[in-house]
């Protein structure tokens, strides 16, 4: 399960998160984003670079599976 | 526009490193095409823009119509607010990087290189597992053009070369992770680049501010991602221009990476060729990527133009080893520096800077102050910032 939430409209499209996603499961164009869900692992890598706080790591979707 | 079904060389991205690789592939006789995602070559500027003369001047030459300042001393700012402010040998240029990025490329289409933007590249094509050309969207049609050589210069968020099996991957503890505006109605000198130290500043690193002319400059900050895990970027900024700059307005913002890691093991395979950010090769001790990804892009467009024009595809090799000579071990051993640097303590930042402003102004060559700062602490600041306006 995907963790990992794209605030919406928030992106700047820097590509700074693609430059440390291990997986390459990073999509992003010059104007979108998108994680896929099938090569994620929720490492983090991703949400702990982004310097505009645009990624987060979704905790609610874990309990939401509970 | 038309794009033809064939290349000798397909370079992906318009950025400094792109665009003179292509120059110098295209000097040697051979047909380039550059794939460029964005809309506008130049645009948007992910960037703090300082360069030094040398740093440029080896690739074009400077002009005041893509410069907006020329700089000729930095002041350090110490975390209890001790500036020192250093006389600099080699000059150094406040770049207006719209500019200077269609700049290069238009020599490099002068060269006879030709550019297309709006131009996605998704995906490598393979012959027996040789890099042989690029997938691309443009303007929302698709396109497989084929190529002798593929130079990804696709910046910090390259994929281009893990599509050809390369590691590329950044460690998140060496991104850095930016956050840059161009401020209007802020008062600074026009001639000095400004950083600022410390662990509420700028842990791990420095604060920019750089002067764009006219009341504006280029402020700007980048966190390592472990820094990162608990204050972004963002936050740091504008905590610093609440405080420092309450009257400035913004004509920009942007986010943007910097990798600050030595350069990659290895930046070639078969059929293909990484330059620039895209091969990491930013100083990763200033952070400042201009000067060394045109130096990688001139060697990697130049080598390639050869391995086409004597048809060797194997002389793709001896890319990496010219980088290593010029760029890469020194690199290297910036790295290490970087590690001592960044992990200064604010007291020493401190003691370093009350023991230079002791120094006569005329007298604070980087040499002088270099030596100072290995007697008095055990400390590399100062290279830190030699280093930046040096490449
Ligand atoms: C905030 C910040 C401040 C900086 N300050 C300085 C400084 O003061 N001095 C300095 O020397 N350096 C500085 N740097 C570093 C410098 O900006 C970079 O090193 C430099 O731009 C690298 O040039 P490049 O050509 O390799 O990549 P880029 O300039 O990033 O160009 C890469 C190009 O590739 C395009 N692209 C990417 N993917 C694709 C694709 N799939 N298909 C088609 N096109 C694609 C992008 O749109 C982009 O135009 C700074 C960086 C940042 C983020
Ligand atoms: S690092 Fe943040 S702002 Fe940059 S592309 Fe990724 S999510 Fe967007
Ligand atoms: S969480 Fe890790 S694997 Fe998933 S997108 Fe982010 S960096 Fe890539």
């Amino acid at each position: 399960m995907l963790l990992i939430k794209i605030t919406p409209d928030k992106c700047d499209y820097c590509g700074t998160c693609v430059g440390v996603c291990p997986e390459d499961a990073i999509e992003l164009t010059d104007s979108t984003i998108d994680i896929d869900e099938d090569l994620c692992t929720n490492c983090s890598k991703c949400v702990w670079v982004c310097p505009i706080d645009v990624l987060i790591f979704d905790k609610n979707k874990l309990k939401d599976k509970e | 526009m038309k794009i033809d079904k064939e290349y000798d060389v397909v370079v992906v991205g318009a950025g400094p490193a792109g665009s003179i690789a292509a120059k110098f592939a295209a000097e040697k006789g051979v047909s380039v095409l550059v794939l460029e995602k964005d809309r506008e070559i130049g645009t948007p500027v992910r960037c703090g823009e300082a360069v030094s003369h040398e740093g440029i001047a080896e690739f074009i030459v400077p002009d005041e119509k893509f410069i907006s300042s020329h700089i000729d001393k930095f002041t350090l700012i110490s975390p209890d607010g001790t500036e020192v402010t250093i006389p600099l040998e080699q000059k150094g240029y406040m770049l207006n990087r719209q500019l200077f990025d269609k700049a290069v490329a238009e020599d490099a289409m002068h060269a006879g290189a030709k550019f297309i933007t709006n131009a996605y590249v998704h995906g490598l094509l393979f012959n027996d597992s040789i890099v042989s050309g690029v997938k691309v969207k443009y303007f929302g049609e698709e396109y497989e053009i084929k190529s002798k050589v593929v130079i990804a210069a696709d910046g910090v968020e390259s994929r281009v070369g893990r599509w050809a099996g390369l590691s590329t991957f950044v460690d998140f503890r060496e991104m850095e992770g930016a956050y840059q505006i161009v401020a209007a109605n802020v008062s600074v000198p026009t001639d000095t680049l400004i950083f600022y130290f410390g662990e509420n500043v700028a842990p791990e690193g420095y604060l920019w501010v750089f002067p764009k002319g006219e009341g504006k400059a280029n402020i700007g900050i980048g966190v390592s991602g472990e820094i990162g895990k608990t204050k972004s970027a963002y936050k740091y900024l504008n905590e610093f221009i609440d405080r420092k700059y309450p009257e400035a307005s913004m004509l920009s913002a942007v986010s943007g990476g910097v990798p600050c890691t030595p350069s990659l093991e290895k930046i070639f395979a078969p059929g293909i060729i990484l330059v620039g950010d895209a091969a990491r090769q930013v100083n990763p001790l200033s952070g400042g990527g201009i000067a060394s990804g045109m130096i990688g892009g001139s060697i990697g467009g130049g080598v390639a133009g050869e391995a086409v024009i004597e048809n060797r595809p194997d002389k793709l090799s001896e890319y990496q080893e010219r980088w290593e000579k010029r760029l890469g071990k020194r690199h290297r051993i910036f790295d290490k520096v970087k590690n001592g640097v960044y992990n200064f303590s604010d007291e020493q930042f401190n003691a370093l800077a009350k023991s230079f402003s002791k120094v006569p102004f005329e007298k604070r060559t980087l040499g002088n102050l270099f030596k100072k700062a290995l007697i008095n602490q055990p400390s590399l600041l100062i290279e830190a910032a030699k280093i930046f306006v040096m490449d």
